[in-house]
């Protein structure tokens, strides 16, 4: 199977791209962030030096201490390091980009495909004219009103997350699958009785892909900033999860004197956030594409 | 004939992107003669619109750049004058027509606006708005555009690709200039107008007797507009003459396999043409830099690179074939 | 004329987006488990109370009913009560909405101005020193949270500088002008009281930047990319080749056709700034609508979370109407009707 002329042009085509990929600093540094947050948060039990502060953890010997050699970061007021904790806070950062974009790219994605494909008729109309609705009002405040009649917590955040931001990938792929349709190789499918699924995601969908994935880099930023921004006014994730977003929060109350509590999980965030934007960027010019 | 009007001298132009430096124009000789009409030939992206970009100092840089060279006009080094001195050039003294009036005309600003624009700056003294407006009509009527008042109010995407191109050609010939820098007028519009359009720009600076210099890829356009010609090659002008003695005769390999690309209406109609593509400007070949697709290719040429000189007469080459 | 005609599609599509909205968002207040009105009298309040608020508020009655009170009430203006202060929400809304609003059209003025101003000289000067400042500060604008910039901010120019205020609208000192519009600086412009004035605008710096920041640096990046690649169009080179100055193409002929892309998204990043008012309000102490918001969503105080929303719709609506109208007046494509692109 790896011998075959498809999986070998695949090859080079990956390896074309790759050095392309890499000849740009911008998406180096971007590539290089990301894997280094991922890293730190699989591996959060064994990297972060207090794993054990992650939790529920009080030691008030040690609280409010500023950066030093045995908390280069600092403790909380509870006395927990926080470097070990913004370790732990890059988990629950990624798996609220991951989750939400799994939740939403598939229907988004799909629900663009039939409009763009359908364009002109009430299905688009019903389809689009939805989405607009969704898009009627800023994307934190429907987040917040969700979340506010839910229990606040992590899943509640990424659940409200995922019903406001569906309707960006509805917007993108229909509006790339109704330029498209007027292609020939999509009407050269319809002339030869191709099915409606087999245009949909075999002649149209694929050429969609690097837009979409393009995008889903990006999101993955703006998912964590709206997921952190929850947190901050304590309708996402609750004390003692180790949320970026929350220990901002909890570090403002001790400001200015307290600073090193607030302000190093802003610069993860930040980094984190910075990591998939840039590693975006690097797609978008790869794949040359100009909106988005 | 007149004086020599413009005279472009061994111009290089360079184009930084991101892999490297793409050498666009190696070297590029081309003199226009007062009330001469000149054809300038080649196949697309070998540097006709870089080297009138130069003229009128136009080229987009960065990226671009001149790194050697002069273009006389009328004796003076265009690249050497202060911008305000370029100004004065622009437009009152050499216009240049665009090849796609679509991309030439600001869509966000009427035609009127537009044109008035330029009548207002490549006058010689300031006009009253009066004045200009009625130059402006006056230069649409020229062009054949019916109903001027409608089109000075309408923005291009109200117009057709003709008419774009005839707006065009207004605004270029609207301030009387010496000579007129013509890129490929008609090849963006639709074939049964293209003639119509040739006809009208030939009688309008027949009539005022303007240089122009006349760049195409086909040769017909050629031989029916200009009465002297410059073929060019990959970022060099490789052979110039008088338009009867090179159809005549043409002396280099690529401008005799251009005019056997054109389909002859007798005798066997397939095209044979110049087997090859033009070569990567990155990383150009040595030499002559048609030495790869040439089929006389001497061991000289891929280490040399031919002067441009003269063979009989006027008529120039710059080819090792010719050159003792 | 067809710019009338652009506007009326515009308002019928709004209204039409209002409706959708106010279905979504009713849908949201009214599905969610627990009993709102038990949670607002509290777990000692007598049973028969309770059914009088119920009957009262109409939630005895089936969802398309109860919807049907509810839009027909908020068309009369009338938005509920809350089930907190116990006062109309509408009087609530009254009384925080214009502080949110001046902060925010300041902000977003700062945003609009600046992201422009920065983006068009960094795309005029491509690759120099200039663009890179501009597109490192685009960067960090880009992924700052904002209540991360109005920490910094308060920390900084707050505190340890001490060069403005950390909170509120006003130095208790001065005197408050009469309530006109509510918002302090237009009002106290209208009054002539000086004094209100700078006073007003020194306490909006920080909280106004701190929201503009993340929008502007989405400008700028936008404005970057169309101005350097405008540049390269022929209609440029032509304007220049007829002997235009170069002043009049870069400022007019450049600038107009550029200007599109940016304010496109202007309506966008409007919205992701007044929803960025939520957490910039709650830092800098701002009595406004936002953290009025907040604490409805808080509380859980149904009737003022949908009151919220809807006005948020209704401004972002607004506001996206005029957006669209400066890009029909800016882009003749639109306003013709024509396909764009083309």
């Amino acid at each position: 199977m790896f011998k075959s002329p498809q999986w070998q042009r695949r090859k080079e085509g990956f390896r074309r791209g790759w050095y392309k990929f890499s000849r740009n600093p911008v998406s180096v540094v971007g590539l290089f962030f990301v894997l280094l947050v991922s890293f730190l948060a699989a591996f959060a039990p064994y990297v972060a030096p207090y794993p054990e502060h992650a939790g529920r953890f009080v030691n008030f010997r040690e609280a409010s201490q500023p950066p030093s050699l045995r908390h280069l970061c600092g403790t909380d007021v509870f006395g927990r390091d926080i470097l070990s904790r913004i370790f732990f806070g890059f988990r629950y950062s990624l798996m609220m980009g991951v989750v939400v974009l799994s939740l939403v790219v598939p229907p988004g994605v799909i629900l663009g495909l039939i409009a763009g494909y359908y364009r002109g008729t009430w299905i688009e109309t019903l389809i689009m004219r939805v989405t607009d609705i969704f898009l009627a009002v800023p994307p934190l405040i429907l987040a917040l009103a969700v979340c506010s009649v839910l229990t606040p917590s992590v899943f509640n955040a990424m659940m409200a997350i995922s019903l406001m931001w569906w309707p960006w990938y509805t917007r993108l792929v229909y509006g790339l699958a109704s330029s498209l349709k007027h292609e020939f190789f999509v009407q050269a499918a319809e002339v030869t009785g191709a099915s409606k699924f087999h245009i949909l995601f075999r002649e149209i969908l694929p050429n969609c892909v690097s837009s979409i994935f393009t995008k889903m880099s990006l999101d993955m930023g703006w998912v964590i900033l709206i997921g952190s921004a929850l947190s901050f006014v304590g309708l996402g994730a609750q004390p003692p999860t180790p949320d970026l977003g929350t220990m901002v929060a909890d570090g403002a109350k001790y400001l200015p004197d307290q600073w090193w509590i607030a302000v190093f999980p802003a610069l993860a965030i930040m980094i984190t956030v910075l990591g998939f934007n840039l590693l975006g960027d690097g797609f978008r010019d790869l794949f040359a594409l100009e909106e988005i | 004939m007149g004086d020599v009007l413009l005279d472009i001298r061994d111009l290089y132009v360079e184009f930084k992107v991101y892999e490297g430096k793409l050498k666009v124009l190696n070297g590029v000789f081309l003199s226009v003669r007062e009330g001469q009409r000149v054809g300038l030939v080649g196949e697309a992206g070998c540097g006709k619109t870089t080297t009138m970009k130069c003229v009128l100092r136009i080229l987009p840089s960065p990226p671009g750049r001149i790194t050697e060279g002069e273009i006389l006009f009328r004796g003076e080094d265009i690249l050497q004058m202060p911008p305000r001195k370029v100004q004065l050039i622009r437009g009152r003294r050499i216009s240049m027509i665009f090849q796609d009036p679509t991309a030439a005309l600001n869509p966000v600003f009427t035609i009127g606006d537009q044109l008035m624009t330029v009548i207002r700056y490549g006058s010689r003294n300031s006009l009253p708005k009066k004045e200009i407006r009625q130059r402006a009509i006056k230069a649409l009527q020229e062009v054949q555009l019916p109903d001027p008042e409608r089109i000075l109010a309408s923005y291009p995407i109200q117009l057709s690709g003709g008419m774009r191109q005839r707006v065009c050609i207004a605004m270029a010939l609207s301030t009387e200039p010496e000579l007129l820098i013509a890129d490929e007028p008609t090849t963006n519009l639709d074939v049964t107008i293209q003639d119509q359009v040739l006809r009208l720009l030939n009688a309008l600076v027949e009539r005022r007797n303007t240089s122009v210099i006349f760049i195409t890829h086909s040769l017909g356009v050629v031989r029916e507009m200009a009465d002297w010609v410059y073929v060019m090659y990959a970022g060099n002008i490789i052979e110039g003459g008088p338009k009867e003695e090179l159809f005549r005769e043409p002396l280099h390999p690529y401008t005799r396999g251009l005019m056997r690309a054109v389909p002859k209406l007798t005798g066997g109609g397939i095209a044979e043409g110049v087997p090859g593509r033009i070569p990567d400007y990155l990383d150009p070949p040595s030499g002559c830099r048609f030495h790869p697709r040439c089929e006389h290719a001497m061991p000289r040429c891929s280490q040399e690179k031919p002067p441009f000189l003269p063979v009989t007469g006027e008529h120039r080459v710059a080819c090792f074939l010719y050159q003792g | 004329m067809g710019i009338l005609k652009f506007l009326a599609k515009r308002l019928v599509f709004s209204v039409f987006v209002l409706l959708g909205l106010s279905i979504l968002i009713f849908l949201i207040s009214r599905v969610l488990p627990g009993d709102p009105v038990r949670m607002a009298l509290g777990p000692r309040a007598p049973e028969w109370a309770v059914q009088q608020l119920r009957e009262q508020m109409h939630l005895d009655k089936p969802l398309p009913v109860q919807y049907y009170y509810w839009l027909s009430g908020a068309l009369r203006g009338d938005l509920g009560q809350s089930l907190f202060t116990r006062r109309a929400v509408i009087d609530d809304i009254k009384e925080f909405l214009p502080a949110t609003m001046e902060l925010a059209l300041f902000a977003g003025v700062i945003m609009a101005v600046f992201g422009i101003l920065f983006g068009a000289i960094a795309g005029r000067y491509s690759n120099t020193w200039i663009d890179n400042v501009v597109r490192i500060f685009s960067y960090i604008g880009v992924v700052t949270p904002s209540f991360v910039f109005a920490i910094l901010f308060l920390l900084l120019f707050g505190y340890l500088l001490g060069w403005f205020p950390t909170a509120g609208r006003l130095s208790p000192w001065i005197q408050r002008p009469p309530v006109i519009t509510g918002m302090v600086t237009v009002d106290s412009l209208i009054t002539g009281n000086w004094a209100a004035l700078g006073d007003a605008l020194w306490h909006m710096v920080l909280p106004a930047v701190a929201l503009a920041l993340g929008g502007m640096a989405q400008e700028a990046r936008i404005t970057r990319a169309t101005i350097s690649d405008n540049l390269k169009k022929d209609y440029i080179a032509s304007a220049k080749g007829f002997g235009v100055p170069e002043r009049l193409v870069m400022l007019k002929y450049l600038l107009k056709p550029s200007l599109i892309p940016t304010v496109s998204i202007l309506g966008l990043d409007f919205a992701s700034l007044l929803g960025n008012a939520f957490l910039v309000e709650l830092i800098f102490n701002w009595p406004g609508f936002s953290r009025y918001g907040i604490n409805a969503m808080l509380r859980k105080d149904l009737n003022a979370i949908a009151a919220v929303v809807m006005v948020l719709g209704v401004v972002f609506v607004t506001v996206n109407i005029l957006v669209d109208l400066v890009v029909a007046w800016l882009d003749p494509r639109i306003r013709l009707g024509a396909e764009r692109g083309k």
